[in-house]
């Protein structure tokens, strides 16, 4: 083959490949913006007061009152168990134990944990917390936002361990030695001085840990359960807003659907603003380090 | 004699004052080990709590709940055939299809576009990872089913697959079905309408191309300039770098990031469970409903009681240890990389 020919055929290569890669990525923006575009537009056309004001007891004439109650206070739950024990566990990874074999094998399980199908998680509390409070009901299966709550927890803590471990490492060093230097005990160091360097980037972490969990459904089918009424009730069954889409887009009915949609779309602007609000903190404390 | 006290009487506080503050941060460190135990615990828990609750099914079914296809909560027969090929063959499709677009988008992201759209466009691609699965359900439900059905399925019947003549007997087979073993039956339904196998593992590609690409983006930059810009000064063109050079260089994060990707597709459940088609049916076709292990417990657990629950739950403990393995090789081959750069 002479070296024209060759040398055109490697070019020719090299523009295939670099287009394919320019339409790969095409197509990753061209689902997103289709999903986003859809989610948008049947969402906003479905949104009206009843949704805030009424609950999914009426039916397609209701909202989804008791399903957004039901959702904050299962979040609520799921964090305030996730965050103090999550950025501990993180603590103790950054400080106790980095570079030690057990403190290495947890961050390796907790990577683990992060990416664990939520169900099993789901059904992990099921066991736990379900199934032994029965015997305290008389035999009657005892969902609640609670239980909702602590499988949340689960899914919610790898998140916040990870970052907590994550921007305590970044920590620079010289501040610990100066605390210790002056006779500071190590728990007062980890409390009052690493903590508050790292708070912003803690704070990433569990509103990250919240976009996170504010849009898992499976394991709250048999945790929480739901409810056609509003409770705040944390030992009640508990309607939460991905419940109440699972249920609606397996029924039929156009209205029943675009109270899904709308459904959908409070979630999903739930979640890309805590996403963004977590970037944002994260780039503004960033520059004020610099 | 008083002004020995005197001396003394300080030391003794710093003493008592040492003694405490080393009594604290013991405790102190007790109750971090602790949280962090937590963490074992509930991956030790999960596994524990899903094995007991299914020891009924195992220990009626044996080795037979693996390879009987039979689901039938009328007979309270189960077998867990049918789900744990669905979750295979979604998962198989899924990465089939999500990995030459996530290295597509690897490639573009870290050698092709121009600098000032690097970013914007990763944190778009990123911003698919953080979309909930249950809207991947919704729209794939509502939206890429359909569109599916209308668009899509006729032409891979046709061209693929067979296609059934209006009149029995009277039907088309495709050229690629007559000289293709199996494609025929691959590509051959009889239902027009509702999920599929196939329309699963799609939509399970797009929801793990965001995980792998941006692994291979991360990894990718890793490379170190030299070596590239040596490849390049022997006048290699950018493909040939990234397929000769940057590539075989990451290959074992590129691994692990593929195998994080097939971690999440395994145990993905709302998004399945919206768009499969939910039938227990073993059947070779792409085109026709099937199940998945999750979304198989998604549908039934609510309801199930006695031997089907205990199944459900052995199902459940299969799932987790498959995606257990499958991580810990996709972060072990992770890990490998991050010992090379020295972290």
């Amino acid at each position: 083959m002479n070296s024209q020919t060759l040398y055109l055929r490697r070019r020719i290569t090299n523009a295939i490949a670099l287009g394919l890669s320019m339409f790969a990525t095409l197509i990753g923006l061209a689902f997103l913006a289709w999903i986003l575009w859809e989610t948008l537009r049947q969402g906003i056309s479905a949104i009206n007061l009843n949704l805030f004001t009424k609950i999914t007891a009426y039916g397609e004439d209701g909202g989804l009152l008791n399903a957004m109650v039901g959702s904050l206070v299962i979040n609520f739950i799921g964090i305030a168990i996730a965050t103090p024990i999550g950025v501990l566990a993180g603590t103790w990874l950054a400080e106790y134990a980095n570079r030690t074999r057990l403190g290495e094998s947890i961050r390796f399980l907790n990577d683990i944990l992060l990416s664990a199908p939520s169900i099993v998680l789901g059904m992990f509390v099921y066991t736990i917390v379900v199934l032994p409070t029965k015997t305290l009901t008389d035999g009657s299966t005892t969902y609640s936002g609670l239980a909702g709550g602590i499988a949340l927890a689960l899914i919610a803590l790898p998140v916040i361990v990870r970052t907590t471990d994550e921007m305590l490492r970044l920590v620079p060093s010289t501040l610990r030695e100066a605390a210790l230097s002056l006779g500071v005990p190590q728990w007062k160091l980890t409390m009052q001085v690493l903590m508050r360097s790292a708070r912003s980037g803690i704070i990433t972490g569990i509103l990250l840990a919240l976009a996170r969990i504010s849009g898992e459904t499976a394991p709250l089918l048999f945790t929480a359960f739901g409810n056609l009424y509003t409770t705040v009730n944390p030992m009640d069954k508990m309607a939460s807003l991905p419940q109440v889409i699972y249920e609606y887009a397996n029924q039929a009915g156009d209205g029943i659907h675009a109270l899904a949609w709308a459904g959908a779309f409070i979630i999903t602007m739930f979640v890309l603003m805590l996403s963004l609000l977590a970037r944002l903190i994260l780039s503004r404390n960033k520059v004020s380090h610099d | 004699m008083q002004a020995n006290e005197a001396a003394l009487a300080p030391t003794i506080a710093q003493e008592h004052r040492a003694h405490r503050d080393a009594r604290d941060d013991r405790m102190f460190g007790w109750l971090l080990k602790g949280c962090a135990l937590l963490v074992l615990v509930s991956l030790v828990g999960a596994a524990g709590a899903t094995l007991w609750g299914g020891r009924e099914a195992f220990s009626t079914f044996g080795w037979g709940f693996l390879t009987s296809s039979e689901w039938n909560p009328t007979d309270d027969v189960y077998g867990a055939l049918v789900p744990v090929f669905g979750t295979i063959i979604t998962s198989f499709i899924a990465l089939l299809i999500a990995v030459p677009v996530s290295f597509g988008i690897a490639l573009y992201l870290s050698e092709v576009a121009p600098p000032w759209l690097r970013t914007p466009v990763a944190s778009a691609i990123e911003l698919l990872a953080g979309i909930p699965s249950i809207i991947y359900g919704m729209w794939g439900l509502f939206v890429f089913v359909p569109f599916f059905s209308d668009h899509i399925k006729p032409f891979l019947i046709r061209y693929l697959g067979r296609e059934a003549g209006d009149v029995p007997g009277t039907e088309h087979v495709s050229w690629i079905a007559q000289h293709l073993p199996f494609m025929g039956k691959l590509f051959n339904s009889e239902n027009l309408f509702g999920g599929s196998v196939l329309t699963a593992g799609i939509v399970l590609a797009v929801m793990i191309i965001p995980f792998i690409s941006s692994v291979m983006r991360e990894v990718f930059q890793t490379v170190p300039t030299r070596l590239k810009e040596s490849a390049y000064a022997l006048g290699s063109s950018t493909w040939e770098v990234s397929w000769d050079i940057v590539l075989p260089y990451t290959r074992t994060a590129v691994i692990g990031g593929i195998f994080l990707g097939l971690g999440r597709a395994l145990g993905e459940t709302m998004a399945v469970t919206f768009i499969i088609g939910n039938k227990m049916k073993l059947s070779p076709s792409l085109l026709d409903p099937g199940a998945s292990i999750a979304s198989t417990i998604a549908n039934q657990f609510g309801e199930a009681s006695g031997l089907q629950k205990s199944s459900l739950m052995a199902l459940a403990f299969l799932l987790f240890v498959v995606t257990f393995i499958v991580l810990l090789i996709a972060r072990l081959m992770l890990r490998r990389l991050a010992h090379k750069e020295g972290r």
